[in-house]
């Protein structure tokens, strides 16, 4: 167990954004809604799940919702602890602590703000190990650990709690309730034991956060190369090194998708490199092979500063870094494949993991 | 007849503008008074002209005085911040992300109350003016008199804020409230911080304008004067007053704007040259392109519009390091006259480079004679290479597209620049801000988001560009002369009925300008 106090958020939220892989949402709102929560109640403490009963029970908590409408209607803070607390009630059953189902991007914060608020641990580990785009995108689905009970609360006091035959029907009712309470809810959902995650999750992901937002940190003060800190840190692979040319982006069943050129420099030069991403970047070409693809991790780093750049902060002109990361094993089984895999994102081609090519 | 000033950290500069005819400019000291320095500038250009001041149209200025007084943390009045939107945003209150030292000289009175909107126009909770009142009495028993007023949503519904600013002045008529809705756009903690900051400069705005007044007055100068803001646009001096958070970064805004003047040209990169940076943009359709990012003012985050500019350390002053050749980003700065070679001084500048190539005949040449052409050639290489790619990293597309170079460094650019279609140094270029702030149009926009399955597109653009056009119109714009100049649509993800959120700004000529 270790304690994490307002430093440590903000390495966390800066990691948050490397493991988004271009989405995952804003850490801003998350991280302050974090770094206020310490303030007012002390450091959270964050435990290995190894330090916890198997008995012990553990709720994730986010926020969901429209991008836009978080910027503008924050959360109340007894919305978020109402919908963990109404998953307690439910079940009967104390519930030890809290965790991020998603460590990459704004969810990987929020639920520091529940676990300070309760004065109640937070575990190292969470269900994606980055950032997905749908509800079922996690590893304890794979696991057959349900969504439900799921519940959703908003800032008047509503909390809606839902039981589902499979997660893809809890994503399809989460969508509408979510409208309904103003395009934002706070969730709270995949209730499983400490023995259960310990098979289930991905586990170090908020050390591994931090470790990377570190990182970044001590790059930009030191003026090193930032790229290279970054990709040493983080275990991963130079894909490629070039500079944005067209970005198209499209808006299709609610997600933000499109494609991103990129012009290759140094080492790369003459090479053309395609980036697809809906919401997160899903995969690569260079020259038209297929290189990188889901569920491994694909990052795109400002080459001058190690900043990791959002789908929707790219723009023709700049000078990235490419580099991959591979995937937890647990997304290389046929189930999460199935989940997370290529084909799922359409993309017709077999999934290689990263090492294999690059390694 | 115009006379546009730019009042900048270092130099006021001023030009004296017939139609599109500069007829005389002129570079003096800024002073810390801001006023002294104008006078001084407004005298130099009558005395050159020998103008016969009844003859003036408008006066124009640009000034970064109240993004110094934030970054100083000086001349700023207590303020209050009321935000309606309980019980929504009560875990993140107003003045959460501010810097400590600054939050305390306005005295964090910080008030939640409820109302606000949702993104579809719902109410999250009633408006309830006994609320308000109660908050209102406890700010003035305070003794605070700035106020700033945000809503959840009020760029979709300004009707809270407005209700909350009529209750407020029951209680205290002599208030000077800000509303979020008249300075910002989506982003409630960004907009609501420079209602705040607006709010505390408002007392420093009004003094101001009134220097600027007398010292009008003082010249026998009778025409109106406008203030420019960070779009490029004018506000009418009791505008400006109120409004004085909207001039921060207009002065990167006027260079650009004057480099489109001076040109003729409405798209193309500009490279502002000046003593210790270059700053880079991009001029779309004659206005600066505006960053997407979030930009911090004296340590506040806010998402104002400002100019997309990349900043390099090179400038006339930056001083050269041999072993191995470095440019920059160390500079003489303002001691260039006195410091770098040719003007008499040990160090060895990039003006000493320029003038021993030939590029340019300043100070005594013999002194840089001696210096090894090779390195002058290697020096001209990096100046070269920073340059090209910063213009390659600011162009919005392949295509080769004009560059405009203004600034008084101008000299260091002789070279082609890489992926340009030609290279232009008009006339003038050391004073484009000052021009750009003669020119400047009048400008409203608008930011909301609209349910295009209830409305329709068409309906909801006519409506966005109806708002935007009587916004220029009310800040002074001549109605027939309005046009729209940028409409930005963006669909928002998960939200149900096509909700878009569009953006609309519409600029146009100043009355009897």
């Amino acid at each position: 167990m270790r304690l994490l106090d307002e430093s440590n958020i903000e390495d966390i939220a800066l990691g948050a954004a490397v493991l988004g892989t271009g989405g995952g949402g804003d850490p801003y709102i998350g991280m302050l809604m974090a770094r206020q929560a310490i303030r007012d109640y002390g450091p959270v403490e964050l435990f290995d799940l190894d330090e916890l009963e198997e008995s012990d029970l553990v709720v994730p908590t986010a926020m969901m919702g429209a991008p836009t409408v978080m910027v503008e209607k924050m959360p109340n803070g007894d919305d978020i602890v109402n919908a963990f607390e109404s998953i307690g009630k439910y079940l009967g059953k104390p519930i030890r602590a809290t965790m991020s189902i998603e460590a990459g991007g704004l969810n990987s914060v929020v639920p520091i703000y529940v676990a300070a608020r309760l004065r109640l641990p937070m575990v190292d580990c969470d269900g994606m190990g980055r950032a997905f785009p749908e509800l079922q995108m996690v590893t304890h689905t794979i696991h057959g650990i349900s969504a439900t009970p799921f519940s959703m609360s908003d800032e008047r006091g509503n909390t809606v709690l839902m039981e589902t035959v499979n997660n893809n029907w809890t994503e399809t009712f989460a969508r509408s309730v979510t409208v309904n309470m103003g395009a934002m809810a706070m969730i709270a959902c995949y209730a499983a034991t400490v023995k259960q995650l310990k098979e289930a999750a991905v586990h170090g992901t908020m050390s591994k956060a931090e470790t990377i937002g570190q990182t970044i940190r001590r790059a930009r003060v030191q003026e090193e190369d930032p790229v290279n800190t970054v990709r040493e840190a983080v275990g991963g692979y130079m894909v490629f090194k070039g500079k944005i040319g067209d970005v198209e982006r499209r808006t299709e069943g609610g997600f933000a998708k499109g494609d991103a050129y990129l012009e290759g420099l140094d080492e790369y030069a003459g090479k053309q490199l395609q980036l697809s991403f809906q919401n997160e970047h899903l995969a690569v070409r260079i020259d038209g092979e297929f290189k990188v693809t889901v569920p491994d991790l694909i990052v795109l780093l400002d080459i001058d500063t190690g900043e990791p750049i959002t789908t929707e902060g790219m723009r023709y002109g700049y000078r990235v870094a490419v580099i991959s990361m591979p995937c937890t094993e647990k997304w290389r089984t046929p189930e999460g494949l199935a989940l997370v895999g290529p084909r799922y994102f359409g993309y017709d081609v077999d999934y290689v993991p990263v090492e294999q090519r690059y390694g | 007849m115009r006379i546009g000033i730019d009042v900048g950290g270092t130099n006021t500069d001023a030009v004296l503008m017939d139609g599109m005819e500069v007829l005389s400019s002129t570079k003096t000291p800024t002073t810390a008074n801001v006023t002294d320095g104008i006078t001084a500038a407004l005298r130099t250009i009558i005395a050159d002209s020998g103008l016969d001041v009844a003859k003036l149209d408008a006066v124009m200025i640009g000034t970064t005085h109240f993004t110094n007084a934030v970054v100083e943390r000086r001349r700023l009045q207590p303020t209050a911040c009321i935000r309606l939107g309980l019980p929504a945003t009560a875990c993140l209150p107003p003045l959460v992300d501010w810097p400590g030292d600054l939050a305390d000289v306005l005295g964090r009175h910080t008030y939640l109350a409820h109302g606000g909107h949702e993104f579809d126009g719902r109410e999250i909770s009633p408006f309830d003016p006994d609320e308000i009142r109660r908050i209102a009495e406890d700010i003035k028993q305070n003794g605070v008199n700035a106020i700033a007023i945000s809503s959840v949503f009020s760029p979709v519904n300004a009707a809270f804020e407005e209700k909350a600013a009529e209750v407020v002045k029951q209680v205290m008529p002599e208030a000077n409230i800000t509303l979020s809705s008249t300075i910002g756009r989506i982003g409630l903690l960004e907009r609501e911080n420079a209602a705040i900051m607006n709010a505390c400069l408002r007392e420093l705005a009004m003094k101001t304008v009134s220097g600027f007044k007398a010292a009008l007055a003082a010249m026998n100068i009778s025409a109106p004067f406008f203030i420019s803001q960070n779009d490029g646009t004018l506000m009418n001096a009791d505008f400006a007053a109120d409004h004085p958070v909207l001039t921060f970064a207009s002065g990167p805004t006027n260079s650009m704007r004057g480099a489109a003047f001076l040109s003729g040209l409405k798209d193309a990169i500009v490279v502002d040259v000046g003593g210790t940076t270059t700053d880079i943009g991009v001029l779309q359709q004659g206005f600066p392109r505006v960053a997407a990012m979030a930009v911090n003012i004296g340590g506040v985050r806010t998402n104002f519009r400002m100019p997309d500019t990349l900043s390099i350390g090179l400038g006339g002053g930056s001083i050269i390091a041999t072993d191995p050749v470095r440019v920059g980003p160390q500079s003489v700065g303002y001691e260039l006259t006195s410091k770098a070679r040719v003007f008499g001084g040990e160090v060895l500048t990039t003006t000493d480079i320029a003038v021993a190539a030939g590029q340019a005949k300043i100070g005594d040449r013999d002194r840089v004679s001696g210096l090894d052409s090779g390195l002058v050639t290697s020096v001209q290489d990096r100046i070269e290479e920073m340059v090209n790619v910063s213009v390659d990293r600011m162009k919005t597309s392949a295509t080769p597209v004009p560059v405009i170079v203004v600034g008084g460094g101008s000299i260091l650019i002789q070279r082609e620049i890489e992926g340009t279609s030609e290279m232009v140094k008009p006339h003038h270029y050391a004073v484009a801000n000052a021009i750009g702030a003669a020119i400047a149009q009048v400008g409203g926009e608008t930011d909301k988001v609209f349910s295009l399955a209830e409305m329709g597109r068409d309906e909801a653009l006519a409506q966005a560009k109806q708002e935007a056009t009587d916004r220029a119109v009310s800040a002074g714009a001549d109605a027939d002369t309005v046009e729209i100049v940028d409409v930005e649509e963006v669909p928002l993800a998960y939200l149900p009925g096509n909700a878009t959120r569009i953006m609309v700004k519409a600029v146009g000529d100043l009355v009897g300008g």
